[in-house]
């Protein structure tokens, strides 16, 4: 049995099913709210989830069991005199030391948590870089959104951030350096190019078998990085636009990554009114469109940036994604045939498994 | 000792009481009362930095105020969403 963990604009839903049926919703949580992301430990199997109401701001709450209670945890949230206020939870990531998971959040900040997330602690020295580099929100807000641990060694991280660009830790956080080099911002004035930090990156994940490379979407290309995100290669070409937020990998395969890409920055909709996963199994020098069973046309679907989500691996690779349309959509042999698990929620933010 | 008015969700997360009594001198600290008696409520009237959150509406005997207005003993606080809406 499959569960999947839906995040919505109206809740999270918790969906499970195997085979060719649809997925039954096995338990809604957080109506009323907006649950931006939603995940689980595969180490302890807790629960988090990230809840904004409107009203009374966002919350992490935790639970073992997503049809009981859930506890609000201690934090994230900024000291008091910091003159910040969170905005919003984008992600939560387990780390590699035991019972530590890092949370990225609006305005961009990474937390740590050391007790299996039920209170979190701001990193001074990346917030110290976020003062002192002056970053700009995207569209979206500034926004740190994707959490890349190095397996098996806790010291080495990478984030990404909209619209500062890649940061790198091999010391636990204690000092940060960027990952910036051939990031191309096309989005500004070319005379603009050099030097910026405004690096709107979208989504980004490591190779687990080969952990110098990482995966970039970026806000117009999509990038590969061989030496753990200090460089990075436009691999675009093959594609039908650049410009997406989704991404994910094949965890057995280095050489993979997928991607939902849009039509465009001004027209955030899949391109051609069709719904089409793009995959490299080369490490972006070719793309395959995966589309047997996805909407054929007269389909303008939007995919957010947590959207899409995968278990397994290899020839049994689970590809999961959700759009603003409240469809959600799902393929348990790497791509190659697809269906609609769920065809009516509200429209969804984030899509993972359990 | 001011009463404080809750309405869902705030009632909920306050074991149920529609009306509590809390101590302090101002706002703030009235309704940091009001999360060291129910810590459900901790974070949701208040942000990160102490201020009332922008969708938030406290009002105190009647009129709408801020974090730092001052409370008095015979004071009644209501403490509820504003009305925002369209999503």
């Amino acid at each position: 049995m499959r569960e999947l963990l839906v995040g919505t604009k109206k809740g999270l839903f918790v969906l499970r099913g195997e085979g060719s049926d649809p997925f039954e919703v096995a338990t809604r949580a957080f109506e009323g709210s907006v649950v931006e992301f939603a995940t689980r430990d595969p180490r302890t199997g807790r629960y988090f989830a990230s809840v904004t109401s409107g009203f009374y701001g966002p919350r992490l709450m935790w639970t073992d069991d997503p049809a009981g209670d859930w506890e609000a945890a201690k934090g994230p949230a900024f000291p008091e005199g910091s003159d910040t206020s969170l905005d919003r939870i984008w992600v939560v990531t387990p780390g590699e030391a035991d019972g530590v998971l890092y949370a990225g959040v609006a305005p961009a900040a990474l937390f740590t948590s050391t007790d299996g997330g039920e209170s979190w602690t701001l990193n001074e020295p990346l917030w110290k870089e976020r003062v002192a580099g002056d970053w700009q929100p995207g569209f979206g807000g500034l926004a740190l959104h994707s959490i890349c641990p190095w397996p098996g060694q806790p010291d080495r991280l990478a984030i990404g951030v909209s619209a500062a660009g890649v940061w790198i830790t091999e010391d636990g956080g204690a000092s940060w350096r960027t990952g910036y080099t051939g990031l191309v911002p096309r989005y500004m004035p070319e005379e603009s190019w050099e030097g910026t930090n405004v690096l709107c990156v979208h989504n980004m994940h490591r190779a687990p078998l080969a952990p110098e490379r990482l995966f970039m979407q970026f806000h117009g290309s999509v990038y590969r990085s061989d030496d753990a995100g200090s460089t990075w290669n436009d691999i675009a070409e093959g594609l039908p636009s650049g410009f997406g937020f989704p991404l994910t990998i094949d965890p057995a395969d280095p050489d993979s990554a997928f991607v939902i890409p849009l039509a465009s920055d001004g027209d955030r909709v899949t391109p051609d009114a069709r719904v089409r996963v793009y995959a490299t199994r080369d490490a972006g020098v070719s793309w395959t469109a995966l589309s047997e069973g996805l909407p054929a046309g007269d389909a303008w679907l939007t995919v957010l940036r947590q959207a899409l989500g995968r278990d397994g691996e290899g020839d049994g690779l689970g590809l999961w994604f959700g759009a603003t349309s409240g469809e959600v959509f799902g393929s348990a042999d790497a791509g190659k045939t697809w269906r609609t698990v769920a065809p009516r929620l509200a429209p969804v933010t984030s899509v993972r498994v359990a | 000792m001011p009463v404080v008015i809750l309405r869902a969700p705030l009632k909920d997360l306050a074991g149920g009481n529609r009306e509590v009594k809390l101590e302090g001198p101002d706002v703030r600290s009235v309704v940091r009362a009001l999360e060291a008696d129910w810590p459900k409520t901790a974070g949701w009237v208040l942000d990160d930095q102490g201020r009332v959150r922008q969708h938030v509406n406290v009002f105190l005997n009647g009129e709408r105020v801020r974090e730092d207005a001052v409370v008095g003993p015979d004071d009644t606080l209501h403490i509820l969403a504003s009305i925002t809406g369209g999503s």
